[in-house]
């Protein structure tokens, strides 16, 4: 009897470790192919049968995106369009989840639902009437007409995820704080904003990466390498000839393995963020 | 925004004076802090939305500068466009297999990693690199992964037997939006897992603890006590896959570009072909605003399930 409860359990474990082998190779062999393959000459990558590892290596398509394709150019637009549109989704969305969830507002489950409700529009519906208003105002081709329609997109989240964390902190201080004599935006910028600056973090993270890999926005209102970013740029690396896999593959290293890094190191905190709202329910 | 910093400076002998600024600060401080983000909302999402049904009234052509009211004519051309019909098919098909697919693979894995064993920390931690990976790259990785001539994913498949000759992955028409799902599957599913998962981690442990002590295997007590618990959570889950699934832009664009033989052409690539590559925006419009429709029911349908879903589990 105990035995077989012992094989049981034996049996259930290496079920488990497979399983979560198998979890593991799904999530990162592609882009681990795409690491070896950007390191691969192309006379190897056209070989009948493939070669796993990058043996013998060439930094060739890194010198042709960086060198040919002025790839370092995309790279400067997408931080700065990306980092503006953090910092603003985190002033402003910070602002109104800070309200939301510790100031009287009324009906404030219904506003932040609204909030939701907007995110979940298709995004094609709102590029032309855009398209149309920005070259009347003459932002075709701007960083200033890509951050300002990221921050849209980018604040439901960041409001939702931020209202998640203020609400996490007991009400009490709150109380304290205004007998100290704190109105509402002391309490904010000294008291919540420094207990929630992991939720900055992670939100920060999150209007970031929406940001940097946005594409067809990007695709509609920039025009030529000044100003457009890099999932544009990549999209359109094409050769008349044949597909520069080997270079594409660079290309995306160059533009994931930062991500990824961020990714890992703040996965505890991204995790948690990201499904505070899915707890709730 | 000028008259908040004074409540909070005031100094503490103008006890009165601070009291009725503070009251007044309370009121209008909500808003005040409200404004920006609901301003920008209005004004970038909701305004536009609401302008591009207006435009889908006109016959806006941008090459010929023909801008006049047409009533509804945008929307009797779109029910007799087969153009139409087959990307509202496609995008539907997409939606369809990869909400389910998606859904019923990342509560596998999460029920995996619900489980406690060494390591856990690092599956969690690398699930979620395909969804930090833009979604241009993941298209461009998957066209070199199911390459025709050089694809890894026909080699291996040739090697193991499963096929006798290479495919034509996304070159095909017979298997360009299999390709897609299949892409878009990589890409979804661990963070989907990651959020059932959190789920998962609602449902008491005690009662799991319970069904074993009462004789019940895994599989009975996942069938019996999990799955109903979670389905609230899989299908709010579901709802958010399927609205973002229906959008699906840049993965189709990107690699095959609606092609071959408008095989994958779904609704966002179409609009995007009509509005900049015909410059028709009266009738691109019109077709965004079937899509947002479209989009509307689909949320609506999960809608009304989820809330008698949730009555019956309250009543």
């Amino acid at each position: 009897m105990l035995s077989s409860w012992r094989l049981q359990l034996l049996m259930t474990r290496i079920a488990l470790y497979i399983a979560s082998t198998l979890i593991v190779v799904w999530s990162v062999a592609p882009f681990l192919w795409q690491l070896s393959t950007s390191f691969q000459e192309d006379r190897l990558l056209s070989s009948p049968t493939p070669n796993f590892l990058p043996w013998p290596g060439t930094l060739d398509h890194f010198r042709n995106i960086f060198v040919e394709k002025q790839f370092h150019l995309y790279i400067i637009n997408s931080a700065i369009v990306a980092g503006l549109t953090t910092l603003f989704c985190l002033a402003i969305g910070g602002a109104a989840a800070f309200a939301l969830a510790r100031l009287r507002v009324y009906y404030h489950f219904g506003i932040l639902g609204l909030i939701l409700s907007v995110s979940m529009f298709p995004q094609i519906a709102i590029v032309a009437p855009l398209y149309l208003t920005a070259s009347a105002l003459g932002l075709m081709n701007t960083y200033t007409i890509l951050v300002i329609i990221y921050l849209s997109l980018g604040l439901p989240l960041v409001i939702w995820v931020l209202f998640g964390y203020f609400q996490t902190i007991p009400r009490e201080i709150d109380e304290a704080a205004i007998i100290d004599g704190a109105g509402p935006l002391r309490l904010m910028i000294s008291v919540i904003l420094p207990m929630s600056l992991p939720g900055f973090v992670t939100t920060g993270l999150l209007a970031f990466i929406m940001a940097w890999n946005e594409f067809m926005f990007a695709l509609a209102f920039t025009s030529g390498v000044e100003r457009q970013t890099i999932p544009v740029g990549i999209a359109n690396f094409t050769n008349l000839y044949y597909v520069p896999w080997g270079d594409l593959a660079a290309a995306s290293v160059v533009v994931t393995l930062p991500l990824v890094m961020l990714v890992l190191a703040f996965q505890r905190w991204i995790i948690q963020g990201l499904t505070q709202g899915a707890v709730k329910e | 925004m000028t008259t908040l910093p004074s409540a909070g400076l005031a100094a503490g002998s103008r006890r009165s004076t601070r009291l009725g600024r503070r009251s007044r600060a309370e009121r209008w401080a909500p808003l005040l802090f409200l404004l920006p983000a609901v301003f920008t909302l209005a004004t970038v999402s909701v305004y536009p939305v609401l302008d591009g049904m207006r435009l889908s009234l006109r016959n806006t052509m941008l090459s010929t500068q023909e801008d006049e009211f047409v009533g509804l004519s945008n929307y009797i051309r779109l029910t007799g466009d087969p153009q139409f019909w087959s990307a509202w098919q496609h995008t539907m098909l997409f939606t369809a297999a990869s909400t389910l697919l998606e859904t019923a693979l990342g509560l596998a894995m999460a029920l995996v990693l619900y489980e406690t064993f060494k390591g856990r920390g690092w599956v969690r931690a690398a699930m979620l690199v395909p969804w930090a990976i833009p979604t241009v790259v993941t298209s461009k990785m998957f066209g070199w992964l199911f390459d025709g001539q050089h694809g890894v994913i026909n080699w291996l498949l040739l090697q193991s037997g499963l096929i006798d000759n290479y495919i034509n992955w996304y070159g095909d028409s017979r298997t360009a939006l299999l390709t897609i799902i299949i892409a878009d599957v990589w890409k979804t599913t661990p963070f989907m897992a990651l959020l059932l998962l959190a789920g998962l981690q609602t449902v008491p442990h005690s009662l799991v603890e319970a069904s074993r002590i009462d004789g019940a295997g895994p599989w009975q007590s996942f069938w019996s006590i999990r799955l109903p618990l979670l389905f609230t959570p899989l299908l709010i889950a579901g709802m958010f896959r399927a609205l973002d699934a229906f959008r699906i832009f840049d993965l189709v664009y990107v690699l095959t570009g609606g092609g071959p033989a408008d095989s994958t052409e779904v609704l966002s690539t179409l609009s995007y072909k009509v509005l900049f590559s015909g410059l028709d925006f009266g009738y691109g419009s019109a077709l965004s605003a079937a899509m947002f429709i479209t989009e509307a029911l689909i949320a609506l349908c999960f809608g009304l399930f989820i809330v008698r879903r949730m009555r019956r589990d309250n009543g």
